[in-house]
């Protein structure tokens, strides 16, 4: 066990766990912070998406130990009252079915919008990849993307 | 109007006034008066069950509908609802909706599965909701001292023009609790709807997007510890022993058991199919810690009975598809002297591997169990079934235990079996503590109750005018025996033959979206196409000409046949209209209709040029499911279940090494993804006012053979082996 100081969502947060565990169960098992979801654990499903630094990363292979004072998002922080343009744009389009991979996937799009702001539909795709939605939402999720990047 | 009988009974309103703080509030038994189906869905249970609910009218006008029935992505809890307000005359807007517990005082029984939530549902819905009105109605006509017939509802008001009086819903709640149920109610006519039919969007989802906790796995309570499970690695194999003392001195670690889920004798429910009957359980403070202490344990297993293959799986099948059974499962004229006539023959065999659910949100439950109550809450689709086997496995009476539902991340007929929960029980009662059981997605994928394999064989006969005279079909599945007798082309053709197999083997099968259709559908629907190609016909026109036989002069009896020959064919006409049918646009095309779970669905599918296996393009489908609640949400049901049809035919596969599955994690498990789902999807419905059917998984299936049609006409080469990705020609030179 070790302590750790983690910088979450602009508030610095303890922890006291082993060195070894990946943020994804430090911010669900620890911290409370459960909209990051657990669907592989081998950074293959993007549902456990955050942003490190202001990039798409997978927590399921981000150990605790590694983070230092890096600024780590959750979707719980992505904005304040839910009004990220991704958000919005994900409402707008109806976007979730069983809703359970959509923080990743919000989580991967805020992320590759701030970087390319005008992407174009093949941009997206390959952006969007690591995020598998079993219940196939994709054609709406790259309509969510477009309408989010025009905004 | 419709004039309907509240013919649920007096009995089946219930006044609970425990949750109404001095507003209305009306149980009911939601299901009481629907119709029943002819149709069984495979695996589901025979008797098709009430489910229950209850709306409340709060004094500020505001209305809390329950939404009865599990939401596993299919928006029942949106749509459900809308239906109740309809007919209360409310305002969407001043809906809140909420999730009902599994409550077995209040309701009867609570079920998702085989597309049947909304059908069922459909009239008692409106009753419910019809029937708060009228009450509302009367309560204003005591206290205005008018007639209940002259006052008027809109959008959560009440009117009585003549006198000049109006209010709110929620000024005349408490009255309204002391008005009797009538006996009986008027219901709108279909087209004077103003909530079913339009557009609105999933209740859920500003907390979706926001990451609130919803979800099984979301559950965290005070106390709480977390158990984990280890499962015998192959199928056939048995607990022999362990050594759990190193392990549970890990940091972290509560304890480490084995235990029995099913002991002998133990009375199980259709829900409990695919439970192992002894795992290991490790329990701990954190995920993270029982993964670790997972990964050092060591268990013995030995070899029960025999560890399969995938090659023994479909050495087997062939060898069945090469065996006459007994007893047909139906016969119509006489198919061998119809082929022995034929001027042409056209024989094809097609096979499906096994397929994993792999819903996003594994397999997870929470369990607290102390000597007075069980409280179990988590995804499950058939709580009022599970709820029997945790009693009985924990000894104690059905009514000391309590299963609530979350929101599911995802189901696709994994969470129609509920073994999981059963375990998440006896580990609480053990440890005698709050417990989150947590299934790894390794867990979740390896641990059985797949879709099964099937191989089908298929032997059609063109007369000289290619005509279709004769039609044989014999199938098998693993543990399912895959053929529906009396669909199409049943009825159309003179000789007919159906026969069907079943093979039994140790690796556990279970509902899969579209049970059965998910494969037969693919395989039908391109053996057609072989059909019509013989015939020198084209597919989407020969099909139209089978379904005017069915229509006009049908095999045997109609009413034998499962499906409305015109219907079938109101959705090939719309989808050939919407697609432009027979214009060239220089791409390959497919076209496939089916009828499963009450609806119609056709699809016409195009391609892009090039690619291993060339990506879908566009994607016109026309549905037939009578009503269509709402469309929004509908539309996004049969995007999705197309994908899902698209993508497991193409890529997915559960396969097998001596009882072991190959796969257990999406690094070798592939489902489609952004780069390979289609990328236009236009979806139309037939409006006929007929009531409303299944929508979460008619879609599915016809996708399949619209994409292996459309791959032929890109590749010249019939695919008859899923997944297409790997159905590739054997390399020559
Ligand atoms: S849980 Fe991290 S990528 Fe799947
Ligand atoms: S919405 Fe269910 S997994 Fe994406």
């Amino acid at each position: 066990m070790a302590t750790y100081t983690l910088n979450i969502n602009g508030t610095k947060q303890e922890v006291d766990v082993d060195p070894s565990t990946p943020m994804l169960w430090v911010l669900r098992d620890h911290l409370n912070l459960v909209g990051t979801k657990y669907g592989c654990g081998i950074a293959q499903c993007g549902a456990c998406t955050i942003h490190l630094n202001g990039t798409a990363t997978r927590a399921c292979m981000l150990t605790v130990s590694s983070v230092g004072d890096q600024e780590i998002t959750t979707i719980e922080g992505l904005s304040e009252e839910g009004d990220h343009p991704v958000q919005k744009a994900w409402l707008e389009v109806d976007v979730p079915q069983c809703g359970y991979c959509q923080a990743g996937q919000i989580m991967t799009a805020s992320a590759f919008l701030e970087k390319n702001p005008n992407p174009t539909d093949e941009e997206i795709e390959m952006a969007m990849n690591g995020n598998i939605c079993r219940c196939g939402t994709y054609t709406r999720i790259k309509k969510a993307v477009k309408l989010a990047a025009k905004s | 109007m419709t004039l309907v009988k509240t013919k649920i009974g007096r009995r089946a309103f219930i006044r609970n006034t425990g949750l109404a703080s001095g507003g209305l509030v009306i149980g009911f038994s939601w299901l009481a008066s629907c119709k029943m189906t002819p149709e069984q869905v495979n695996n589901l249970p025979k008797e098709w069950f009430d489910l229950n609910g209850f709306l409340k009218v709060g004094d500020n006008g505001m209305v809390t509908i329950m939404s009865p029935n599990p939401e596993i992505g299919q928006n029942v809890k949106t749509s459900m609802p809308m239906i109740v307000a309809e007919e209360l005359d409310i305002a969407w807007k001043d809906v809140i909706v909420e999730q009902a517990p599994l409550n077995t005082d209040i309701f009867t029984r609570q079920l998702a599965g085989g597309s049947q939530s909304i059908r069922q549902g459909w009239e008692s819905l409106r009753m419910a909701g019809a029937t708060a009105k009228q009450m509302l109605k009367e309560a204003a006509a005591q206290a205005w001292n008018v007639s209940a017939d002259e006052i008027t509802t809109k959008d959560g008001v009440l009117t009585h023009e003549a006198s000049g009086n109006s209010a709110g819903y929620g000024e005349m709640a408490s009255a309204a609790t002391s008005i009797e149920v009538p006996e009986e109610v008027q219901l709108k006519e279909n087209g004077t709807f103003s909530i079913i039919g339009t557009d609105k969007k999933n209740v859920d989802g500003p907390k979706l997007v926001t990451g609130k906790p919803l979800f099984g796995l979301d559950v965290y309570k005070e106390g709480m510890l977390t158990a984990m499970i280890v499962h015998p690695p192959a199928f056939g194999m048995k607990y022999k022993g362990m050594n759990a003392d190193t392990v549970k001195s890990m940091p972290g670690i509560k304890d480490v058991f084995h235990f029995e889920v099913y002991p002998e004798g133990i009375e199980k429910q259709w829900s409990d199919q695919g439970g192992i009957a002894e795992l290991v359980a490790i329990v701990g403070n954190s995920t993270w810690e029982c993964m670790q202490a997972k990964k050092a344990l060591e268990v013995d297993w030995e070899q029960d009975s025999t560890a399969e293959s995938t090659a023994y799986h479909e050495e087997e099948l062939t060898a069945l598809l090469e065996k006459p059974t007994e007893t047909p499962a139906r016969k119509d004229g006489d198919v061998n002297a119809a082929f022995a006539k034929a001027a042409k023959i056209v024989e094809s065999t097609y096979s499906a591997p096994y397929l994993a659910h792999n819903t996003m949100e594994p397999m997870n439950f929470f369990a607290h169990v102390t000597p007075e109550k069980a409280e179990l809450l988590g995804p499950i689709q058939t709580p009022e079934f599970t709820e029997k086997t945790v009693a009985a496995r924990l000894g104690m009476p059905v009514e000391k235990i309590d299963i609530m539902m979350t929101r599911m991340g995802g189901g696709f007929g994994r969470r129609l079996y509920g073994p999981f929960v059963i375990e998440a029980a006896v580990i609480s009662q053990k440890m005698n503590a709050p417990v989150k059981l947590v299934y790894s997605r390794e867990d979740d994928m390896t641990q059985g109750t797949y879709r099964p394999s099937y191989k089908v064989k298929f032997k059609a006969g063109l007369d000289d005018e290619g005509n279709l005279i004769a039609w044989h079909v014999r199938g098998a599945g693993t543990n399912d025996d895959l053929i529906f007798e009396n669909r199409f082309p049943a009825g159309a053709v003179d000789n007919y033959l159906a026969e069907k197999h079943s093979l039994q083997t140790n690796v556990t099968t279970g509902a899969w979206r579209a049970p059965r259709s998910n494969f037969i559908a693919g395989a039908e629907q391109a053996f057609i196409d072989e059909v019509a190609e013989a015939a020198g016909k084209d597919p989407l026109d020969f099909r139209l000409e089978l379904f005017d036989r069915a229509i006009n002069n049908p095999v045997g009896d109609p009413e034998s046949n499962d499906y409305d020959p015109a219907r079938y064919a109101g959705v090939l006409k719309l989808v050939k209209e919407k697609a432009n049918w027979g214009t060239d646009t220089g791409k390959a095309r497919g076209v496939a209709a089916y009828y499963c779970h009450n609806s119609y669905v056709a699809q016409v599918i195009e391609l892009e040029d090039g690619g291993d296996i060339p990506r879908v393009d566009n994607i016109w489908c026309a549905v037939d499911c009578g009503i269509v609640i709402n469309p929004l949400a509908a539309k996004n049901q049969i995007e999705g279940g197309m994908i899902d049809g698209i993508g497991h035919s193409t890529y997915s596969a559960m396969t097998f090494k001596d009882g072991k599955p190959e796969q257990s994690n999406f690094d070798t498990y592939r489902l489609i993804r952004h780069s390979e789902a289609p990328k236009n999807i236009e979806v139309y419905f037939v409006d006929n006012g007929i009531d409303p059917t299944g929508l979460g998984e008619p879609s599915l299936p016809p996708a399949i053979a619209a994409l292996s049609n459309a791959l032929y006409k890109a590749t010249g080469r019939r695919y008859y082996k899923q997944p297409f990705i790997n159905d590739k020609p054997p390399l020559v030179g």
